[in-house]
């Protein structure tokens, strides 16, 4: 009967062997295909990507069907692949001012250079539900109009002609770009590592972090400059070549927030930015970016630090969700060992308890032993 | 179940002991770097692990890199073999590293444990590696790791001694039974990782060389062998162990540390080995405890 409490390894893969036939399903329906999880679940797939840190949309589908769905088991299972790559190099910086524009919006001009382009937008639907998808209606094919190819300058562009925004921030010429992936943390961070870290960050915990800035929590004023989708080239710096090769071209989404100004005596009164890129089509999560990487600057502009979201250690210690997930389910792994020394303390005080106890109502009686 | 890792299908490829061979690198620096300053906690790029952040991923990580093929491995799960996360480990490394495996403590070279030390007497030339959950002593006296690590540079200690004076004062008793906090070669305090206080003395002086890892807050920290390491407490409060006021029900052994096993649900209870191979190492050579004298006799 003893041996009922230990787990062992035939439980395990009967535990398994359940698991694969329960994300399979009923076996009568075709099994969905990666294809289609590309296709049909493509803002899924751009999470899991942006998460992971691996811009492959087969891996990235292949890791939700795997995950029956679990977009952080996902995440996960992507992670732990990518980890094993080999780092090949770094590339240049992404020149998002040549993007190939699939949706532009300003929230802080009516009409700009480039136009507002609303492009796949759930923004102005009524978020009714469409018995159409139950039939599999015919979808019509979307209008196009010829492609823009010359650059679309940056809403932070316009405003830095004017001097009214501050620059983008210079790092020293020597700056090796830092990989939070290979490097341990240390705090505090440098803004590229930043970056890098709450690009991989939770969606749902930045979201939050990004709300309670906007509630008071570390107000920082911000207007939405501008969001921008579409795709952009990577290019890497060959040393044998001389020269920039490109690798193919990346979606992402950026977001620049034009936040509270600032001046002194000194200077005068300037906006500041806040930034967020991320991998896909996530303007949730782009957005979400900017506002808590511009409250993360409080202490680089002088703010007070009064908020969980202007905290980096808080914030960047906790964004990570296969961290958080790991650690708050592991509390499911066996700990009878320090609950047994727990056990024996509280057993043990408990009885002094009682023997001071008795002891204070009878003075006289001998002391018995606790039960 | 773990997908089989060898076969080349060109989607994905895994190394021997699933880390490549930079890290692998990268990490046994860091494992030099510990076992150089014991008890200090080397920072180190911990990567994603394909078992989750809370399950061993530092532990895994230390042992991948000091694995070799003629390596044979042990893995124990609260003093067990046979715990699910055990089993999922050491099948894990026997996946993707092929290597020996084996339930028996003398035999191992590398012992991979949670929440345990073995109760048989580990050897020089052996290695026993630690999954750590908080590797900082001082995190819960003080969040900010800027702050800790000011601490540990300043030997600034006070605070650990105020929180166990703290305990006596309110309980008449050191509250912490576990990741019972120690001072490493007269230097360092470190946590033993979540180990029952009972196991702290046999770190002291052991043949044994002693790693940790924590693969969520990415540190490494060592404890060489022959190293000094004490149990922080008072004059006037000594450290002191558990005591068990029953020796094991199945093997009669004394002076071991025992899990609580709960028979039925009228209150009937009784206590066993938390070591399994060394409880059954014990029945093997003819040791039989209360429970297990009895079935005989039935």
């Amino acid at each position: 009967m003893y041996v009922a409490v230990k787990g062992g390894e035939a439980a395990i893969a009967n535990a398994h062997r359940l698991l694969a036939d329960r994300r399979r399903g009923d076996r009568s329906l075709p099994a969905i295909t990666i294809d289609q999880i590309v296709a049909q679940l493509a803002l899924a797939v751009d999470r899991v990507m942006a998460e992971a840190s691996l811009y492959d949309r087969e891996l990235a589908a292949l890791a939700i069907a795997q995950a029956r769905g679990d977009m952080i088991e996902a995440i996960f299972i992507l992670r732990a692949y990518r980890t094993t790559l080999p780092r090949l190099g770094t590339s240049e910086p992404l020149d998002t001012a040549a993007m190939q524009i699939e949706r532009r919006i300003s929230a802080t001009y009516k009409d700009l250079p480039g136009g507002q382009l609303l492009g796949p937008t759930f923004d102005y639907t009524h978020r009714l539900l469409d018995p159409a998808l139950l039939a599999d209606a015919p979808v019509d094919e979307p209008l196009r109009r010829a492609a823009d190819t010359g650059p679309v300058t940056r809403v932070s562009e316009i405003l830095r002609e004017e001097g009214l925004i501050e620059p983008d921030g210079e790092l020293p010429p020597d700056h090796v770009t830092a990989d939070l992936t290979r490097e341990p943390l240390d705090f505090p961070m440098t803004r590229d590592l930043r970056l890098q870290a709450l690009a991989r960050g939770d969606e749902g915990f930045l979201l939050a972090l990004g709300y309670s800035t906007q509630r008071g929590y570390g107000r920082t004023h911000p207007f939405a400059g501008e969001i921008r989708i579409g795709e952009v080239e990577v290019e890497l710096d060959v040393p044998e070549l001389g020269f920039a090769v490109s690798l193919g071209r990346i979606q992402v989404t950026e977001c620049q927030m034009v936040n509270q100004f600032h001046g002194s005596a000194k200077a005068p009164p300037q906006f500041t930015r806040g930034y967020g890129l991320v991998f896909g089509q996530s303007e949730r999560k782009a957005m979400a970016v900017a506002l808590v990487d511009r409250a993360l600057r409080a202490e680089e502009l002088g703010e007070d630090i009064v908020a969980p979201a202007q905290d980096e250690e808080f914030v960047i210690s906790h964004s990570d969700n296969v961290q958080a997930t790991g650690f708050v389910e592991h509390l499911k792994l066996p700990h009878y060992v320090d609950f047994q020394a727990e056990l024996d303390l509280v057993r043990r005080m408990r009885r002094e308890f009682e023997e001071a106890r008795r002891a204070s109502i009878n003075p006289e009686a001998p002391r018995e032993a606790a039960e | 179940m773990i997908p089989d890792v060898s076969q080349d299908n060109g989607l994905a490829t895994y190394n021997f002991a699933y880390l490549d061979e930079q890290t692998k690198r990268m990490i046994r620096r860091a494992i030099l770097k510990a076992i150089a300053i014991p008890g200090y906690q080397v920072p180190f790029a911990s990567r994603e692990m394909p078992m989750p952040y809370g399950w061993g991923t530092g532990g895994v990580q230390v042992t991948a890199a000091i694995l070799g093929p003629d390596d044979v491995l042990k893995v124990i799960d609260q003093g067990a073999d046979d715990t699910t996360n055990a089993v999922s480990i050491r099948a894990f490394f026997q996946k993707v590293a092929n290597v020996a495996v084996t339930t028996r403590t003398v035999d191992a070279t590398i012992i991979q444990t949670r929440h345990r030390i073995p109760e048989e007497k580990l050897s020089a030339g052996q290695v026993l590696v630690y999954q750590v959950p908080i590797p900082e002593p001082l995190r819960f006296l003080e969040p900010r790791e800027t702050e800790t690590r000011k601490m540990h540079a300043l030997e600034e200690y006070g605070l650990m001694h105020v929180k166990l004076y703290e305990d006596i004062a309110r309980n008449g008793h050191i509250a912490t039974t576990y990741a019972y906090p120690v001072k490493v070669h007269r230097r360092y305090v470190m946590d033993p990782s979540p180990t029952p206080k009972f196991d702290n003395p046999k770190m002291h002086m052991s043949p044994a060389l002693q790693l940790f890892g924590a693969g969520r807050e990415k540190r490494i920290y060592a404890v060489p062998p022959f190293t000094d390491v004490v149990s922080l407490d008072f004059e006037d409060h000594p450290f002191a162990i558990q005591h068990f006021d029953k020796p094991c029900a199945l093997c009669g052994a004394d002076h071991v540390y025992l899990d609580e096993v709960i028979l039925d649900d009228k209150g009937g209870r009784m206590f066993v080995c938390s070591d399994t191979d060394y409880c059954e190492d014990r029945r093997a050579h003819g040791h039989a405890g209360e429970m297990l004298a009895k079935e005989a006799a039935e």
